[in-house]
């Protein structure tokens, strides 16, 4: 479960580059929940995800997950509950480490790291078979120093490592955004596969309509820091990209931004 | 120029570079591990003898006395992990500020004298420059191999840990540690600490090998350091993947160093215009990784 109440945020207050990035927002997502977010540039979809996962304190409100009230937490204690990935695929992975070292380092996310070794024997064969369930051919490159990869192997990688540790709550921030249509589509039918294998409560932020409509049991959409359309059950699944950009209209008094967002 | 002076020179250019490898692999561990360019070195290169010297000088057992140097140093670590995590200056400057606060609180050491003698014939010592041309256990080229080989054991066995994973997972990409609930922070200042530890071994080893420890005697050894690291990656860089053998090509590097500087100073350079010359060699080998990537990338576009 996760309850968000009365988020705000506002970067450079009090100068000329004034931002009020998160306007009151909130939120409950109960557990198995897959939403997906939709909204313009400078909405406040990505920021949110950084509020929930604690990359800078916020100003006002608290995040409470499964019944912890995590608000005053710094990011990597946060890590406990949540799985990440991000839009580039370079954030996600450490470069300079191989395939096995990086899942190693997930599968410790939240727990105390001693002198044990970095990884056991055991694990190495639980790896083997988990990457190969990706069809990447990453099985055979266990040893493979993670910057040798393309951009879509290292973004199926960090969903594993993501959910590896099963989150309570997974983020995933435009994560195929950076990919080619091919790979992103891939990437995003495994992430819908470990989701639902799994039962993970999940935030999806996506620029893709026809996503946002496709995938999860709810949609929201956000303007101007604010949540300003919330779509679920059968009405979320009757939707179509028309109802949406009328629906986003209607909400916002204003014209969506065909530009900004891509409507097939 | 006679070339035999130059042969005869050889056994303790090597000693001195094996020694100054131990320090290299300190600043490999902060430079390349952890990609902090930590300063703090050129302090600790001499904090080390000073609490070796000082401490044999007054009756402690040797390897009390190196112990107590290697924690000496690891608290100067800490020092520039605290100001770099806790009072949030950059790394670099918090470097700068351990080592100038380093140059007093080595002075106090050393009982506010520039130097202090340690004399072999007196003390039982672990390395000598006296011993350099001897075929027998003593001789400190063969001693610093073992203590390199120990050194480079005890550093392959802890960065392959989870602990030493986490490590080098924040020097790799620090938001994916945190994302992974690594403590960078913590990270950093372990780093730092270690990286330290083992500058402050070199450091005892040197004032030992020298026979005396000398305030001054860092100054300028964080070049030394890199030129060390720098030499291993141009030269070694294809052929020494793995961490262990990454260590050996830098501790090498260093002994190259010095057997070039030794050739140098042979040709008939001025002793004074040493770290020039070490600066310049070092600004250049930098530029080369920079040079080179800028090259490829115009050959791309062409």
């Amino acid at each position: 479960m996760l309850e968000l109440t009365n988020i705000r945020k506002t970067f450079n207050a009090n100068t000329i580059n004034e931002k009020i990035a998160l306007n009151g927002v909130s939120l409950h997502l109960e557990d198995g929940d897959f939403v997906t977010m939709i909204g313009g540039n400078g909405a406040g979809k990505s920021t949110l995800l950084n509020a929930i996962a604690g990359v800078w304190p916020i100003d006002e409100g608290s995040v409470v997950i499964d019944g912890e009230d995590v608000t005053k937490l710094s990011e990597h204690k946060r890590a406990n509950f949540l799985g990440r990935v991000f839009q580039d695929p370079m954030f996600g992975t450490a470069a300079t480490m191989q395939i096995i070292e990086n899942l190693a380092i997930a599968k410790r996310r939240g727990e105390f790291r001693g002198l044990k070794a970095s990884v056991t024997k055991a694990e190495k064969e639980e790896y083997r078979e988990l990457l190969a369930t990706l069809g990447l051919g990453l099985e055979n490159r266990l040893t493979a120093k993670v910057g040798l990869l393309s951009g879509g192997q290292r973004q199926a990688l960090t969903l594993l490592m993501a959910t590896l540790k099963k989150p309570k709550l997974l983020l995933l921030d435009e994560h195929t955004a950076a990919l080619d249509p091919r790979t992103a589509h891939k990437v995003l039918t495994l992430s819908d596969q470990i989701i639902r294998e799994n039962n993970l409560m999940t935030m999806m932020v996506t620029h893709n309509m026809k996503d946002a409509i496709a995938y999860g049991n709810r949609l929201i959409m956000m303007h101007e820091g604010k949540i300003i359309l919330d779509i679920k059950g059968e009405e979320k699944k009757n939707l179509t990209v028309r109802d949406l950009m009328d629906q986003f209209a209607k909400a916002s008094g204003d014209e969506l931004n065909s530009d900004k967002i891509l409507l097939s | 120029m006679n070339i035999a002076s130059l042969i005869s020179a050889l056994p303790g250019a090597t000693a001195q570079g094996l020694i100054w490898g131990i320090m290299a692999i300190g600043v490999y561990i902060t430079y390349k591990v952890l990609d902090i360019a930590d300063l703090t070195v050129d302090g600790t290169m001499a904090t080390g003898g000073a609490v070796c010297v000082m401490m044999m000088i007054n009756g402690a057992n040797l390897w009390v006395a190196l112990i107590c140097a290697v924690i000496a140093g690891a608290i100067a670590g800490l020092v520039t992990g605290l100001f770099h995590t806790a009072m949030g200056i950059p790394a670099i400057l918090a470097g700068i500020l351990t080592q100038l606060s380093l140059y007093s609180i080595n002075l106090a050491i050393m009982g506010f004298k520039a130097n202090q003698g340690i004399n072999v014939t007196k003390y039982h010592l672990l390395v000598s420059a006296r011993n350099v041309k001897h075929i027998a256990a003593n001789n400190p080229i063969f001693v610093m191999v073992i203590v390199t080989a120990l050194l480079i054991g005890f550093l392959y066995w802890f960065f392959g840990t989870e602990l030493g994973a986490a490590l080098r997972a924040t020097g790799s990409n620090e938001k994916m540690a945190r994302a992974q609930g690594i403590n960078v922070n913590v990270g950093k200042i372990i780093g730092l600490m270690i990286s330290n530890g083992i500058v402050a071994l070199a450091s005892a080893l040197y004032a030992q090998y020298q026979g005396a420890v000398d305030v001054n005697m860092g100054r300028g050894g964080i070049v030394i350091g890199l030129a060390a690291v720098i030499i291993s990656a141009v030269l070694f860089g294809k052929i020494f993947q793995n961490f262990a053998l990454q260590l050996v090509g830098v501790s090498l590097g260093a002994v190259i160093y010095y057997i070039v500087i030794q050739f140098v100073l042979w040709l008939g350079l001025n002793t004074n215009l040493l770290k020039l010359l070490q600066a310049l060699v070092v600004a250049v080998f930098l530029a080369i990784p920079y040079w080179k990537a800028k090259m490829t990338k115009g050959a791309k576009h062409a």
